[in-house]
């Protein structure tokens, strides 16, 4: 389609672009960057290439990923939402609630998906019912979901969860293939398919490049941003339910920064943080790439404090990279 | 204008003081001047660090990577201090302010010259300069016994009556508000928060005024690394993990707003001072510390709420007065 950088001022006249386009696109670069560090860990580590290993891998990504996916149509919309992580503690407190008053395995995650959803309409309702910035509104969220996960739980945890719940976090559904992997691949296609073949995908990139023009052109544009804080929320219910039934426990502390590693992801991924521009498959392969460095990197003992320097040069080097290149090559990467 | 920002910020002194008064109504020593001045020196450190960020902010701009600048700038004068206790204070202040400006200007460079938004930047340099915590403290973490006797107790050390911790925060609201007020450069933050493309026809340099902005806050996220581990009187990775959210909450909570442009250092002192009151009441009034994000994030939401009402009478005041003339 269009290139990252370019699309907010220039509108593509027509859909399919040249080979040459194709070729040194953002996501030819994510897949370059990809193959790099998949070649660099098979050599680092001689534990790398084994199909178990590079099944726990996945389980570094698919949580953040399937948040990310929803992440990345409302930062194209030119919206963010910081209360993610929040929202995986609040529902994963409240699933923990359930549990103790001896709920089964389907109302627990039917509680888990829908106090996302709720959670998702409350920072919509909020954003577009009141016409205030969405960084400020989902900050102030933040901390009230997790305050009320601290409020509920204290110093406290929730263990003890059903047997059949762990099979959402832990369980496989053929061979090495998990049912996160699975969940998130077909997550993936839903919204490559939602955002790139469907109108609505159109509007969310019209929203993003000019509300205004969006909103005389007939988008309802507070409807279309609503509905994408929904999804947001949404994704973060389910992404509680895969974490709780991954950890088997819930303390209020759960996912904490996990807000910031997803907007991570969706930015590595080529989305525009200004709205407007950007890809699921961009969005996918950076899903990987983080699960494949902080894998990698754990492999070689390397401690999650010092991965996190990897993955903070990584999103700064990828982003400056492409804008240093054109300055010096005077054409776009 | 300066009648509506009066306005929010006598609303934001009523809510204060309300609070105060409904407190020291069971609690009457809460209100004692001794007691206010010692919540005062508890909440120095989130008002300088939110004067910081407020700069920042006014310009359209965000720096998540304040509190992970703290806590590296912290470590690293902890270390000096540790390996050389012989290096007066006022030179490890030195070194604190040099280095925060160092990694804001770092972040300032890559928001002015390669023009990535800030929120970007500091969102990868708030995990780099705490993942560089981490390394060059190895892992480890300095405690009293390691620091010297100075390093920790020049703050506490009483001026006039107060804390001199107190009096540092003192200082930087007279620094930034003579600085926004009465400066070039303040009304150049000021422009460019308003309007960035009227700010570069008036000929300010946008680009160079953020970076000036982001060395600023990098320096005030210095100097209060040096502040927290000598109050605190431990280094470590996790210090002030997860604070940068605060320090914004500070400065939404006072009127500032994030679409730049608007703000003041009387907001971000009360901003700030309504968070320290409920951090230090929440025990007084024998309610659960777990209260505190909750509420935290209910006064974050009620301020936007209500600033936004006021941003929108301020656009018609404006039309009227274009109507009247």
């Amino acid at each position: 389609m269009s290139t990252v950088e370019t699309a907010r001022r220039r509108i593509p006249d027509r859909l399919d672009t040249p080979l040459k386009g194709t070729l040194l696109s953002w996501e030819m670069l994510l897949v370059a960057v990809a193959l790099g560090i998949f070649v660099t860990n098979s050599l680092a580590s001689p534990y790398f290439l084994n199909p178990w290993s590079l099944s726990d891998m996945t389980f570094n990504f698919t949580e953040k990923g399937l948040i990310a996916l929803a992440m990345a149509l409302l930062i194209i919309s030119g919206e963010i939402d910081l209360s993610v992580a929040a929202t995986i503690a609040l529902a994963s407190t409240l699933m923990g609630m359930a549990l103790q008053s001896g709920a089964d395995t389907p109302t627990l995650v039917a509680i888990g998906i829908l106090t996302g959803l709720a959670c998702g309409a409350v920072n919509g309702a909020l954003v577009t019912g009141l016409g205030l910035p969405s960084i400020v509104v989902t900050i102030g969220t933040m901390s009230l979901f997790r305050g009320i996960a601290y409020i509920i739980l204290g110093d406290q945890a929730y263990k003890g969860y059903p047997a059949g719940f762990a099979f959402f976090g832990q369980g496989y559904v053929w061979w090495v293939v998990s049912f996160e992997l699975v969940l998130f691949a077909a997550a993936a296609v839903a919204f490559w398919f939602l955002l790139h073949r469907t109108s609505f995908g159109r509007r969310v990139f019209a929203i993003g490049n000019n509300p205004v023009a969006a909103q005389f052109s007939g988008v309802r544009v507070n409807r279309v941003k609503f509905v994408l804080f929904c999804l947001t929320g949404l994704m973060a219910g389910i992404a509680s339910v895969l974490l709780t039934s991954r950890l088997g426990s819930t303390r209020p502390s759960i996912a904490q920064g996990y807000e910031l590693e997803v907007i991570t992801m969706v930015v590595l991924g080529g989305v525009s943080i200004l709205g407007g521009a950007g890809s699921i498959v961009g969005v996918v392969l950076a899903a990987l790439i983080m699960g494949m460095v902080t894998f990698g990197l754990g492999l070689l003992n390397v401690p999650g404090i010092v991965m996190s320097i990897f993955i903070g040069l990584l999103l700064i080097l990828v982003i400056a990279l492409p804008i240093v290149w054109r300055r010096f090559f005077g054409r776009a990467m | 204008m300066s009648a509506v920002l009066r306005h929010r910020e006598m609303l934001l002194v009523a809510a204060i003081a309300l609070m105060v008064g409904l407190i020291a109504m069971r609690f009457p020593a809460f209100a004692r001047p001794g007691n206010l001045a010692t919540v005062f020196n508890d909440t120095s450190i989130l008002v300088i660090l939110a004067l910081g960020q407020m700069v920042v902010i006014l310009t359209r701009s965000i720096d998540l990577s304040m509190a992970s600048n703290l806590a590296l700038t912290g470590m690293l004068v902890a270390l000096t201090n540790a390996n050389y206790p012989e290096v007066p204070i006022p030179l490890i202040i030195v070194e604190a302010m040099t280095i925060g400006a160092v990694l804001g200007a770092f972040n300032g460079v890559l928001v002015w010259k390669l023009g990535i938004p800030a929120i970007v930047v500091t969102l990868g340099t708030l995990t780099i300069f705490r993942g560089l915590t981490f390394v060059v403290a190895g892992g480890t973490w300095v405690n009293a016994d390691r620091m010297s006797a100075d390093f920790i107790g020049l703050q506490r050390g009483m001026l006039l009556g107060l804390p001199v911790l107190s009096w540092f925060a003192v200082a930087a609201i007279a620094f930034f508000f003579l600085l926004l007020t009465r400066t070039p450069l303040g009304r150049s933050l000021y422009a460019i928060g308003v309007n960035p493309s009227a700010a570069v026809y008036t000929g300010i340099d946008v680009g160079r005024t953020k970076f000036i902005a982001f060395v600023l806050s990098g320096a005030i996220a210095g100097l209060c690394g040096y502040l927290w581990v000598s109050r605190y009187v431990i280094a470590a990775t996790e210090v002030a993990n997860g604070y940068e959210l605060t320090i914004i909450a500070a400065c939404v909570i006072g009127g500032i707003s994030i679409a730049g442009g608007i703000g003041s250092v009387g907001g971000a002192l009360l901003g700030a001072l309504f968070l320290g009151i409920i951090s230090s009441a929440l025990p007084v009034i024998g309610v659960s510390p777990f209260w505190q994000m909750a509420i935290s994030g209910t006064a974050i939401l009620a301020a936007v709420i209500l600033n936004a009402r006021g941003e929108r009478k301020q656009g018609r005041i404006i039309l009227k007065k274009a109507e009247a003339a």
